[in-house]
This record gives C-alpha cells, sequence and structure tokens, in this order.
C-alpha cells in the first residue's frame, strides 16, 4: 500500500491539472475576459425588420466588436423591432449615429453595425437610437427588382 | 406451446426483475446520500478512492483526448475547406469537444477503466463476506466503501472530462495549425468569439457531473447487488459497462434536448 503522502501528492496533481484544463477551457478557449466582464450601457434601437438578427450578435463599428445584442421585442405600439444593445462603456457614440442590420460575409450571421454620425452629445444609458437602417430581405430584394425591369421600357420593337 | 408461454415467463420475469432492480437502485443512492455525511468527514477515504478511480485514469484519458483531437483537426480540416472555410477549424473542434465529445467520451472510458474496478472490488468484498464481517463489527458497509467510491467517481469525473476536452483541443491544434498551416490567429479567435463560456464550457460540466453520478451509481449498484459467486461478480462487471454505456448516451440525448436547442 502506498504512504499517505503519496496517494495525496497524486490526488492533489490530479485535481490540479483538472482544474487546470478547466481554467484554459474558460479563457483560452471560451475568452471569459471578452467583454463579458466590461461595464456596458443599453441603448435601444428601433427597426422596421431585423431579418434574421439574433440575442447575443455582435455590435460592431468600423469592423470592431464594441457590443453584444442583449434583447430583442416586438413593439405593439409602433409595430417595430425594440432591439437592446449592450455596448461597452469604454466606447461612446454620438447621438445621431446610424443603427444598420448587416451580414457578415454572403451567408453569415446578422450583426448591427454602428455608424457615428457628428453630434456633440454622447449616447447614455436608456437612450434610443434616431436613425436606424432594416435587415435587407431577400424577398423584398427580388421583388422591387423585378418591379423595376417590369416597369422599364422593353428593349425589342413593338411589332 | 409451452415454449411460447417460457419466452412470455422470460418477458414478464425480464420485466419485474428490471423494475424491481430500479426501486433498489433508487433507494440504494438515498442510502448512499444519507451515509454519504460519514464519509466525507473521513476524507482520506474518499482521496484514496479519487486516486484509484481518477488519477490512475489520467493515462487513457489524456491519450484518447489527444487521438481525438488529431482525428477532428483531420476529418474537420477535410469537410470546411470544402467550403472554404478551414479557419472555422477551431470552432469546429472545441464545440464538438466541449458539448460532446469530451464528456461522452471521457464518461465510456471512465465507465470501463474505473466503473468496472469498483464493481469487481465490492463484488469481491460482498462475495468473501467482507461486507457482512464489517456490519457485524457495527461498521456501515455503506458509509465504509461504498460512499467514498461513489464520491471518488463523482468528484474525478469533470475533471476528467475537462482534461480529455483540453487534450483534444490541443491535438485539434497540433493538426490543424502546426501539420496542415490553418492560421494560427485565425484559429484561436475564431474558437474565442464561438465559444460561450456559460453555453457551452458550463453546460459541459453539467453534462460530465450527471455521468459521473450515474456511472458511479452504477458501478457501486452493481457491485453491491451482485450474486456472490465469481460468475455473479464477472456478470456484475459486464453489467456496469453495459447499462453505464446506454446510460450514458441516453442521458446525453436528454440533457442536450434541454441544454442545445438554438436560440
Amino acid at each position: 500500500m502506498m504512504s499517505r503522502k503519496t496517494l495525496d501528492l497524486w490526488v492533489g496533481l490530479f485535481v490540479v491539472l483538472g482544474f487546470g484544463a478547466l481554467v484554459f477551457l474558460a479563457l483560452k478557449v471560451g475568452n471569459f475576459s471578452g467583454l463579458g466582464g466590461n461595464a456596458t450601457y443599453s441603448v435601444e434601437a428601433p427597426f422596421d425588420n431585423i431579418g434574421g438578427l439574433k440575442v447575443k450578435a455582435p455590435v460592431k463599428s468600423a469592423g470592431v466588436l464594441v457590443g453584444r445584442v442583449a434583447d430583442i421585442r416586438f413593439d405593439e405600439k409602433s409595430f417595430r423591432a425594440m432591439v437592446r444593445l449592450d455596448i461597452d462603456n469604454r466606447y461612446e457614440f454620438p447621438r445621431d449615429t446610424i443603427a444598420t442590420i448587416l451580414t457578415s460575409g454572403l451567408l453569415g450571421e446578422q450583426y448591427v453595425g454602428l455608424e457615428p454620425g457628428a453630434d456633440e452629445a454622447v449616447f447614455k444609458n436608456g437612450d434610443r437610437v434616431q436613425i436606424t437602417q432594416s435587415a435587407v430581405v431577400l424577398e423584398k430584394l427580388i421583388g422591387q427588382f423585378l418591379f423595376n425591369k417590369a416597369a422599364e421600357p422593353s428593349a425589342e420593337p413593338q411589332k | 406451446m409451452s415454449g411460447l408461454a417460457n419466452f412470455l415467463r422470460r418477458i414478464g420475469a425480464m420485466a419485474v426483475d428490471g423494475v424491481w432492480r430500479l426501486g433498489f437502485a433508487t433507494r440504494f443512492l438515498g442510502l448512499v446520500l444519507l451515509y454519504s455525511g460519514q464519509s466525507l468527514r473521513r476524507l482520506p477515504l474518499t482521496i484514496r478512492e479519487i486516486y484509484f478511480s481518477g488519477a490512475l485514469s489520467l493515462l487513457i484519458i489524456l491519450v484518447s483526448g489527444l487521438f481525438v483531437g488529431l482525428v477532428l483537426g483531420l476529418q474537420g480540416y477535410d469537410i470546411l475547406q470544402r467550403f472554404g472555410s478551414s479557419d472555422a477549424l477551431g470552432t469546429m473542434v472545441a464545440l464538438s469537444l466541449l458539448r460532446e465529445l469530451g464528456p461522452v467520451v471521457a464518461a465510456l472510458l471512465f465507465a470501463s477503466r474505473a466503473g468496472s474496478a469498483v464493481t469487481a472490488e465490492i463484488g469481491l468484498m460482498k462475495t468473501t463476506e467482507q461486507l457482512k464481517a464489517m456490519d457485524m463489527m457495527a461498521v456501515n458497509p455503506i458509509a465504509r466503501v461504498v460512499a467514498p467510491r461513489f464520491w471518488g467517481g463523482v468528484i474525478s469525473m469533470p475533471l476528467l472530462a475537462a482534461m480529455f476536452s483540453a487534450m483534444g483541443i490541443f491535438g485539434g491544434w497540433l493538426i490543424g495549425v502546426v501539420f496542415i498551416g490553418v492560421d494560427d490567429g485565425a484559429f484561436w479567435s475564431q474558437m474565442q468569439a464561438a465559444v460561450d463560456v456559460r453555453y457551452d464550457v458550463m453546460n459541459g460540466v453539467i453534462k460530465s457531473f450527471v455521468f459521473g453520478v450515474a456511472v458511479s451509481l452504477i458501478a457501486v449498484f452493481e457491485g453491491y447487488d451482485c450474486t456472490p459467486t465469481a460468475e455473479g461478480v464477472s456478470r456484475a462487471i459486464t453489467r456496469t459497462v453495459v447499462s453505464s454505456a446506454l446510460a450514458i448516451l441516453a442521458l446525453d440525448f436528454v440533457l442536450t434536448s434541454f441544454m442545445f436547442r438554438g436560440q
């Protein structure tokens, strides 16, 4: 039988390795520090159509991650989608910033893009984005294209 | 005609036996939990079991994790490069390991490496009437023998699954980045963007904890319940491995359907 001390040493090593693996998974694989720990302020943005936007989708400005979509709900007074954006406290945006729903890549996930305006005043917690641009819905785009085509005078000469 | 009757009788007996064993196992879990207070106060007993079922399983867990990661790296690269998205290799390897393969494969290995050993030990103790002797000496065999082995398994399992996942991700990195040449930065950054600590890592840990409880309970129960003969012990060991594997896979489906249903 192994002595108590050796046994404790091996079990200690085992437990340290196990928790080391958990810490590795949380920090290196899961990026625990990324924006999860930082304080945020939230801003509401009304959209006519959010397309396939999901909660936790990234909020980017100039391609840099500045926040996450915190909540999406339907506003029954204005019949629009209310998207709450949690933005990192480090970043301040002018009050006339435009929020747009964009798609990363051809089939990628949808995210909210912020285009800063020129206003002196900045967003505070609970503010509302005034200017928004909805997601591009493929069916509407095709419909518009067909409509424009039909409205054009036909190229072939009529007999 | 009597053949058919015998057949039906056997099915009925099996069903009754199964329900009886399930009830006994549930009562047994209650007993183990009831007496685990005593055994947790005598921590050296539990530490000894963590050594036998956890620390001694390290080698098989780490080596299997590495090989599973290597295979995931190769297969993942082969599939992803068809869509021109081989940069997502890290995401694929990490998510499949954290959510499914890590907890499930580690639990299957744990059941066959440590669960069978626990069943054999307790079964042999019962066969050689050591459990009865303890009872005669007013030592509760459940508190002294069963509960430490149960808790040793429950504590070891999540740690082993975490090590399995970490080793697998290292294996995927080894194949993807070192041998094939996927970009190192893209591998880690895409992984970090896609893996959520609460949604993916924590759910994996919860899964492996549940598997740890299931495998440990089955192992100690089969040992305690075995027919006290050489054949009975060998049957109990077989049953431990078979029912552990079935329980792990069935529980995995149930847990997955609760945890990961998209948003």
